[in-house]
């Protein structure tokens, strides 16, 4: 007989302490009934008081034996506790609550019991280094030699431009009466005004159709309202009928990926679609898990996901790479034969990759590609959040965002061909909660314009963060009902106030950008204008060229 | 501060109306140089219309090897200017050995050729001048070009000009352009070549303000042609933009305000030439500018006009009466040249036109 079995899992072990009080609790069952992870359960404890009583006889023993329910943590390595803390969140009498096991073994532990590698959701986890737009500040302030503008009395053009821009030269114009006329407007790529800022890629499927639908909806009324044109992409995974056969269609970014999941009903709907979308984005890779394809677990595989999909019930496996591209060239002539003559050269078509070592020589390629054809070079980094990945990617395999946004920025310098292929940073921005600062910061070391994900989620009530907490997205059981296909757990999300909530984010950010473009005196966004930003860690200043202030 | 400023005039004027049109705007610069561009020359020039003038500030070995150089390529020089110069101790004044201003035969293998080629020539000569002066610190070459000489110093504007006698009156130096600023490149380092008005192949700019998208500009015109050098000066990036879009892709001269400040998205949107202007705007955005600038410029045929920033409303005033056209800084300026012209006239530009003054002073307001 043994008494304590030590190569079990135990509470220690597990990533997040669930700790109760049962003197608190007066069991109403909330938390059980909302923690979507069946990480607490109702149990019974046995309470026993022996007490010895003197008289007269002598003395006597007395017991008294109870049995107590109480909530009990679940010591299982799959229905652990994420640490999303929505118990806490419900519990009338503060009975619950959860803290960080700071021993972080569970994930050996993990390991060693189910030969399977970790997968879970959100971003990287590790903190290895300290944000490196944290180190770098707006620091060209214009004072007396150039007067700064005023945030709320002056217009500010907050647009950037999606599509292949051809040099000056290259410019098909005619003169008639002393003035430029196209000459052929069939013979110059596509380009289209947007906001700086791309709420990107994140799937129905990955997403609960309640959460795509808040996005969508933020996106519209953004546009027709407020009149700030964001855009949206779809992620792989198709897009409601509704939505491709509707005037909103304009507005949205259509993803396609190496598992094509969604085009067949695209294509389908062409002829009926009444708008061009915004812009295609071939997905070549992202951030969070390069060199990998995407994954949506069975469990969110649901029917509704299925049809939109036109899949069966099973784990969906993007792919690494696009089936049958094998080269720069040929990926070139792919977009072009299909996304370009598929919508007529009228949809700028733009390429998604992670950032990489080879970003620069990809980016080089693009940019000498003669049919001018890529539209956006959207580079993700390895702070990016995603739905589904293994941790062992999410934490290790990548490339920092920032400074190859600066490397590829400045390949085009060299090339004297800056703009002519918009490049969009993505990867960890916002991370700090601030978009606009982030953002600002990118543009002027380069980037067109943005696009963000995991921000958006956040906005909608996530909980996850970046120390461990919940990144359960993967497994269908977001408490928030974001991640989730759980028609319960769907529920919890109020798409109105969802979207209510992202509009007010990108309204705010919007009044945010202008308080950073005023005091550096401009009114258009300063692209590549290094010149604004200083650096307080030498290191980074050195490599980005900027300069370096303490 | 810097304050500029033009005159165009339908008979030949000397440069001392310019030093006049400058000093009254004193308070409004920092009295660090001076620097003119004449066209369309008269006085002792006005026999060589169609021929280069060479213009420099150099040092003995300087001028000679130019002279080899120009002689090596073919040039045969017709004529020499070298400015009298009359030093005082009191002058303010940092002074270069030799101004001179050469005129040259083209070589006669030139005969035939283009006028193309022969500006190539022109502003390769030009070039390679530059580099060997600037290696080996033997001076400065501001222009090669037909009907054009150039003059800088650093130093108070009223000593440069009792330097060189600028200020009496005479009948050698004369012409109907002549453009001027009393500031050197305070901001940065003082170098000659910082000093406006620049110019390139004809095309003469000088700019009033700070370029803060110096940056794009520069990073982007440093690729776009072998003329576009230097940057001493965040202001070179206007002449260079306007060599871009005049004459480089020939378009005509309303579409430099279209790249300097392009219209608002949304204004564009309503617009018949949309899709134009939302091609310019893309393809040029590095040669945007954010202000707060104003711009003098003057085309090879002889057109003057002005352009500000579409923001920070840099000024410039616009006067003129029968046989003058002055556009400048600040009126002060303007009253001294043109005391008794109608007021009710002057022009104020605004951020959303373009003024020009053709060849017979007609003043155009266009509207972008």
């Amino acid at each position: 007989m043994t008494t304590v079995n030590i190569n079990s899992i135990s509470k220690d072990d597990l990533p997040w302490i669930v700790e109760y009080d049962s003197e608190k609790c007066m069991l109403c069952g909330r938390c059980t009934a909302s923690c979507s992870f069946g990480a607490i359960k109702v149990d019974v404890q046995k309470r026993k008081k022996v007490k010895a009583i003197s008289n007269e006889e002598g003395f006597q023993i007395d017991e008294d034996q109870k049995a107590i329910p109480v909530i009990k943590q679940v010591i299982d390595e799959h229905k652990f506790c994420r640490g999303c803390g929505i118990c806490t969140k419900v519990c009338p009498n503060g009975a619950i609550k959860i803290t960080r096991n700071k021993t972080e073994i569970f994930g050996t532990r993990y390991r060693a019991k189910t030969a399977d590698s970790i997968k879970r959701g959100g971003r990287n986890n590790l903190h290895t280094e300290g944000r490196t737009l944290d180190k770098i500040k707006v620091g060209r302030i214009s004072q007396m030699t150039d007067p700064s503008l005023d945030a709320i009395r002056h217009t500010f053009d907050l647009r950037t431009t999606l599509g292949r821009v051809v040099s000056p030269d290259n410019l098909d114009f005619k003169l008639v009466d002393g003035e430029l006329q196209e000459n052929n407007t069939q013979n110059l790529p596509v380009n289209t005004s947007i906001y700086p800022i791309i709420i990107s890629d994140m799937s129905i499927g990955a997403l609960s159709p309640r959460m795509w639908e808040a996005i969508a909806i933020a996106t519209a009324y953004l546009n027709e309202v407020k009149h700030i044109p964001i855009r949206m992409a779809s992620g792989e995974g198709g897009v409601p009928d509704k939505l491709l056969r509707s005037k909103y269609l304009k507005y949205m970014i259509l993803q396609i990926a190496s598992g094509h999941f969604g085009w067949n009903r695209i294509i389908n709907s062409m002829p009926y679609m009444q708008e061009d979308p915004a812009g295609i984005l071939i997905k070549i890779g992202q951030g969070a898990k390069p060199g990998d394809g995407g994954l949506l677990m069975a469990q969110k595989n649901v029917k509704l996901i299925q049809e939109i999909r036109g899949v069966p019930k099973a784990d969906l496996l993007s792919p690494p790479n696009h089936q049958g591209l094998y080269s720069i060239e040929e990926s070139v002539q792919k977009m072009f034969l299909s996304m370009n003559c598929a919508f007529n050269f009228k949809v700028p078509v733009a390429i998604k990759v992670a950032a990489s070592s080879t970003s620069v020589s990809v980016y080089n390629n693009l940019l000498r590609d003669p049919y001018n054809i890529v539209g956006g070079f959207f580079i993700d980094g390895i702070a990016g959040g995603t739905g589904a990945a293994h941790e062992i990617s999410l934490n290790h395999t990548g490339h920092p965002i920032v400074s190859k946004l600066r490397d590829c920025y400045l390949a085009s310098v060299h090339q004297g061909k800056q703009g002519q292929i918009p490049i969009f940073a993505g990867g960890g921005i916002g991370m700090n909660g601030n978009l606009a600062a982030d953002t600002f910061k990118m543009i002027c070391l380069g980037a067109s314009g943005v696009f963000i994900g995991k921000l958006i989620l956040q906005i909608a009530g996530c909980v996850g963060n970046d120390f461990g907490r919940c990144n359960a997205c993967n497994t269908g059981c977001c408490p928030i009902g974001i991640t989730t296909q759980n028609p319960k757990l769907m529920q919890r999300l109020d798409v109105d106030t969802v979207a209510q909530n992202i509009v007010n984010y990108i309204c705010a950010t919007d009044i945010e950008l202008k308080k950073l473009l005023a005091p550096v005196g401009n009114s258009t966004l300063p692209i590549g204008r290094s010149d604004a930003l200083v650096c307080v860690d030498k290191n980074v200043s050195d490599r980005l060229q900027i300069q370096y202030v303490c | 501060m810097c304050r500029i400023g033009s005159i165009k005039s339908k008979k030949y004027i000397h440069p001392s109306m310019v030093l006049k049109l400058m000093r009254s705007q004193q308070k409004g610069h920092d009295n660090s140089g001076f620097a003119l561009i004449m066209q369309d020359l008269g006085g002792i020039f006005e026999n060589y219309k169609n021929l280069p003038i060479l213009s420099m500030a150099v040092s003995d070995d300087g001028m000679k090897y130019a002279e080899d150089l120009l002689h090596q390529i073919g040039f045969t020089r017709v004529f020499q200017y070298n400015m009298e110069v009359f030093p005082e101790e009191s002058l303010e004044i940092e002074t270069m050995p030799n101004y001179v201003f050469e005129v040259f035969q083209y070589p006669k293998n030139y005969k035939n050729s283009t006028k193309k080629e022969k500006e190539d020539l022109l502003l390769d000569t030009r070039l390679k001048l530059r580099a060997y002066l600037e290696k080996n610190d033997e001076g400065y070459v501001y222009s090669f070009w037909e009907d054009v000489i150039s003059l800088k110093e650093i130093g108070n504007p009223n000593d440069i000009g009792k330097y060189f006698n600028l200020w009496s009156e005479d009948i050698n130096l004369r012409a109907k352009i002549i453009t001027a600023q009393c500031r050197q490149n305070t901001n940065y380092d003082i170098v000659r070549y910082a000093a406006h008005p620049f110019f390139l192949q004809g095309y003469t700019t000088l700019t009033n303000g700070e370029n803060t998208f110096y940056e794009k500009n520069k990073l982007l015109q440093q690729k776009l042609h072998r003329g576009y050098i230097g940057f001493e000066s965040d202001s070179q990036c206007f002449l260079y933009t306007l060599h871009y879009v005049h004459k480089i892709l020939n378009w005509p001269l309303k579409y430099y305000k279209h790249v300097l400040t392009p219209l608002p998205f949304e204004e564009m949107e309503k617009r018949q030439d949309k899709n134009v202007l939302e091609r310019i705007k893309s393809s040029l955005s590095n040669l945007e500018i954010n202000g707060p600038n104003t711009t003098i410029g003057v085309l090879p045929d002889g057109i003057m006009f002005n352009v500000i920033d579409s923001k920070k409303l840099r000024p410039t005033v616009i006067c003129k009466d029968e046989d003058i056209v002055v556009m400048t800084s600040e009126v002060c300026g303007a009253n001294e040249i043109l005391p008794d012209r109608d007021i009710s006239k002057d022009i104020y530009t605004n951020e959303r036109e373009l003024v020009v003054v053709d060849n017979d002073l007609n003043i155009q307001r266009i509207s972008q």
